[in-house]
């Protein structure tokens, strides 16, 4: 057998034969479209089976726009604290000790504890029966069926995704850069700016914008925590449920249907941060190491 | 916590998850495998698109679907004369589950394939094995700790999932009832002490999962490092 032969088939041995590889790409193309260009695809033909006018009207509604707004409000504050929170557990997760792993563990549980779980915790603990419920009705300050009830329930569900995307890079990347800069005579605060958020930069604008999704469409923990009141604590996919049981479905679909635009917007903001993070890694790789690429 | 609509809930619940995580694990696999490995027009929106069930609100989820599949939706028409039910069905929960859960393992899989070192699967033929021996012998096991991860992860997630559910589920009770709908019932009654038995339950199984998903990444680790 000659070299060439041989590696025409080693070629021929590393990937399918054609037609296999044309079924599994049409499979998993059939697949990802029944499930979800679909989907998404539903969202939009429903909110405008009316017509546009139809459309518009219904998100004229002075309730869609207090749920607007109160989904933005709630969304401002969750992601920024989330933001801190995010990096204090970067921080701590920085130095070696006993009980780190369990630690980092313990980031993912609102992963995996059901939303309803998380909401009916908050209600436990302030809500009239609960444990501070007599302590906060004598002080006169209302959680639960309440705005703050809403962003403790948001800050707990959306606490992972910032502090998830950290931690990795923290391993990834060790403290060298940082004792370097502190040796050399900068401060915290200038290591802080000048050494460690370039470097994580993208991981944290990665975190914030899926951090950002999920806090303005929360549904199950927020629904337990809210109350359902019309006009002054129904966020928008709250609304969305509300207008959809009461059959008003061109309307459920409008309100749904601008949640569904923040989803694509975030999918596109997110391929671009891929994007630039990768031709960033490639240009740092093409620079020798005596010329810094900054 | 016991009663039987409770437990109703408890096999619906975990059954449901139990499937979704399985078609997932299939279809994941296969997603990501199609990334990684061949090259197609539009390649990059696909890519993108894995994502949609992590950045769509779950009840925008649970209306689109439900449209879809209701008796006159562009799916459900087409399944009606054949006597195929799925919205307002246990059927219904589980399409919703396999929805929410695809990216977990597209996402945990695609970084370990994309890893994976021809120079194996060349040996591998060299030395005579098939296409599908290569595959099952050497790629299934480098990958496969990664698959489990994905599948736990989907499970997990099915299991408290409730926003994209309740709508296409039709909330029968004893028939597509799912646990965290129950907790809210409770709660509704003011049933306190129920809802936070019924939780409870709910949370063990969180942690035990887990605990479950983080001695397999453990292992996935130690798996990908001694392989490098």
């Amino acid at each position: 057998m000659s070299p060439t032969l041989t590696a025409n088939k080693v070629q021929a041995g590393t990937t399918e034969a054609r037609w296999i590889r044309r079924s599994l790409i049409g499979l998993a193309l059939l697949f990802m479209f029944l499930f979800l260009v679909l989907p998404l695809a539903a969202v939009f033909t429903e909110a405008l089976r009316k017509g546009l006018d139809a459309y518009l009207e219904a998100l004229q509604e002075p309730d869609a726009w207090l749920a607007i707004r109160l989904t933005l409000i709630v969304a401002s504050v969750a992601v920024p604290l989330n933001l801190v929170f995010g990096v204090a557990a970067w921080a701590i997760a920085k130095y070696e000790f006993k009980g780190k792993s369990l630690l980092t563990t313990l980031v993912d549980l609102p992963f995996s504890v059901s939303p309803v779980v998380a909401g009916l915790v908050y209600v436990l603990m302030f809500g009239a029966h609960g444990w501070f419920g007599p302590w906060l009705q004598a002080n006169d300050i209302k959680i639960v069926f309440a705005v703050p009830g809403i962003i403790l329930a948001t800050l707990f569900v959306t606490f992972p995704f910032i502090a998830r995307e950290l931690i990795p890079l923290m391993q990834a990347q060790g403290s060298e850069e940082e004792q370097a800069a502190i040796v050399l005579g900068a401060t915290g605060w200038q290591t802080f700016w000048r050494v460690t958020l370039p470097n994580i930069k993208w991981g944290l604008l990665y975190g914030v914008i899926l951090c950002n999704a999920r806090a303005m469409g929360e549904f199950g923990a927020v629904s337990v925590v809210s109350g359902h009141i019309r006009g002054q604590t129904n966020t928008m996919p709250l609304h969305v449920e509300i207008l959809y049981n009461e059959y008003q479905s061109v309307a459920a679909f409008a309100v749904a249907s601008l949640l569904a635009l923040l989803a694509l917007v975030t999918l596109a903001i997110k391929s671009f941060i891929e994007w630039r993070h990768a031709q960033e890694m490639q240009a740092s790789a093409k620079t020798p190491p005596e010329q810094p690429a900054h | 916590m016991t009663s039987p609509r409770v437990m109703a809930s408890y096999r619906l619940t975990f059954g449901a998850s139990l499937i979704a995580a399985l078609v997932n694990v299939f279809f994941g696999l296969l997603v990501a495998w199609v990334l990684v490995r061949y090259d197609f027009f539009g390649k990059k929106f696909v890519d993108a698109l894995v994502d949609l069930p992590f950045a769509l609100p779950t009840a925008v989820a649970g209306i689109s679907l439900t449209a879809l599949l209701a008796g006159n939706g562009w799916i459900g028409q087409y399944l009606e004369p054949w006597g195929i039910q799925l919205a307002f069905k246990p059927n219904g929960v589980v399409i919703a589950l396999i929805f929410i859960g695809l990216p977990f393992v597209v996402r945990t899989v695609q970084p370990v394939l994309e890893d994976t070192e021809k120079e194996l699967e060349e040996a591998a033929t060299c030395l005579g094995a098939t296409r599908w021996q290569t595959f099952s012998r050497v790629i299934f096991p480098s990958i496969a700790p990664a698959l489990l991860t994905g599948f736990a992860m989907a499970f997990a997630r099915a299991i408290g999932e409730y926003g994209s559910v309740i709508f296409i589920a039709g909330n029968m009770p004893m028939v597509s009832e799912i646990t965290p709908l129950i907790i809210i019932g409770k709660l509704e009654q003011y049933d306190y002490a129920g809802a936070t038995a019924v939780a409870l339950v709910m949370l063990v199984i969180s942690f035990m999962l887990l605990l479950v998903i983080n001695a397999l990444q453990t292992w996935q680790r130690r798996r990908s490092g001694a392989s490098s």
